[in-house]
């Protein structure tokens, strides 16, 4: 039996008005969630325009890489200056996910994807199970190692939440920059945006405050993305009328993410970035028994 | 035990102004393109606001919208919506590479020739990623 679905953008009574204006309004939310746990928007954009809207995978993938870019130019410019993005963390660490993406895209034609999806999906539920136990029931004080202090990484930002000024410094650059790259390689061999991976590397192995490593991760997911929405465009896979909407959305979404994060508990942030993580390792798990 | 922490200062304000304003210029030069793009779409196809039938044609992959520069541009010239549009989100593309250049010159400026060269080794990563991407 064939089961014929009517996709948004086949449903007569949808004007390209209509479709311009609910993707934008999806979108927001995208955006607003994205900016808050440096994720991309692509867990509301994707599902949004294939589920809801029926449209072409290909397509689907040129706009969820456009919202990524959205999310993160939109989001950092707020980030950088209000010192919640840590500008040397990222730099440092963009080398292990500028490596990681080129390393991902030679993989992908040598490894079953099937086993990546589960082998990320038991990663990432690690590190959900990790984060929600929280590093700071086992307070250690870490020494930061040459390396670390090489790098000038310490900084501090204002919290609004916590009315004060958080001090912090980075440990474990080394293990960070190698978690990038399995990161990057991650992104570039499932297409995955590699945020899911890199706030827990920051939060678990370089200890950063939460709202930090949401953020610089937010700031650097826009870098990778760009080389890979160059290669989309190319191919065509860019379609402006889908785009449009999307990065429009995203973009309104991601200024007032920006604008919020502050002012939220870390405790939240923390507990909302698990939640979100255990569904996208669901989701993975899913497609690797599935495949 | 007491950790001793290293000497180290955040970014000076002015560092952080100039990414941040590189960011926002570029994202608000991009949209406000996007929006007018969309505007001339509609202007030249008055039915995109009750026709039914150009929705499935609109968002399908295709020959109605530009896949190159060159394209793109000819488009702009000739102000067909969809091309001006496409300006608009390479703009938005460009962006973070934009941003990763402007900042090598910003750490020259501040004399921190190790973060100078981590982010030209970052930016040839992507411009490598890129061309090996496109040769595919």
């Amino acid at each position: 039996m064939q089961l014929h679905r009517v996709g948004w953008s086949e449903d007569n009574r949808v004007t390209p008005l209509l479709f311009i204006i609910s993707v934008a309004t999806l979108s927001f939310i995208g955006g607003f969630v994205g900016s808050l746990l440096g994720l991309g928007g692509g867990i509301i954009v994707v599902p949004v325009l294939t589920l809801l809207m029926h449209i072409d995978i290909r397509l689907t993938i040129g706009a969820s890489i456009v919202s990524v870019i959205a999310t993160s130019s939109g989001a950092a410019a707020a980030y950088v200056r209000d010192h919640l993005a840590n500008i040397r963390v990222a730099m440092f660490l963009e080398l292990g996910t500028a490596s990681g993406a080129i390393t991902g895209a030679y993989l992908a034609g040598i490894i079953q994807p099937r086993w990546l999806y589960i082998l990320f999906g038991v990663v990432l539920s690690y590190s959900a199970v990790a984060m929600y136990r929280g590093r700071h029931t086992a307070k250690r004080h870490v020494v930061p190692g040459p390396l670390a202090r090489r790098l000038r990484l310490a900084s501090s930002y204002y919290d609004d939440a916590a009315n004060g000024e958080i001090v912090y410094q980075p440990v474990r650059p080394g293990l960070g920059l190698v978690l990038m790259y399995i990161a990057g390689a991650a992104s570039g061999l499932l297409g995955i945006g590699s945020g899911a991976l890199k706030v827990p590397a920051m939060d678990l192995a370089m200890e950063l405050p939460i709202k930090v490593s949401t953020a610089t991760s937010n700031f650097m997911i826009g870098v990778t993305a760009a080389a890979s929405a160059g290669i989309y465009f190319s191919r065509g896979q860019i379609d402006p009328f889908i785009a449009a909407p999307v990065a429009i959305g995203v973009l309104a979404g991601a200024f007032v993410g920006s604008h919020t994060l502050g002012r939220i508990d870390s405790h939240a942030i923390r507990a909302i970035f698990v939640v979100v993580l255990l569904i996208v390792a669901a989701e993975m798990l899913f497609k690797g028994v599935r495949w | 035990m007491v950790t001793v922490e290293p000497a180290s200062r955040p970014e000076p304000r002015w560092v952080d102004i100039a990414i941040s304003n590189l960011l926002r210029g570029g994202v608000i030069l991009s949209i406000t393109i996007v929006i007018i793009g969309l505007g001339v779409t509609f202007a030249h196809h008055r039915d995109y606001f009750q026709s039914r039938p150009a929705l499935g044609e609109l968002t399908r992959p295709g020959e109605h919208y530009p896949s190159s520069v060159q394209d793109a541009l000819r488009g702009v010239l000739a102000l067909r919506g969809q091309s001006i549009v496409m300006l608009g989100l390479l703009i938005l593309i460009a962006t973070p590479v934009g941003r990763v250049t402007f900042s090598i010159v910003v750490f020259l400026i501040e004399h921190d020739r190790m973060y100078a060269i981590v982010t030209t080794v970052v930016l040839l990563l992507l411009l490598l990623s890129f061309v090996l991407g496109a040769t595919e």
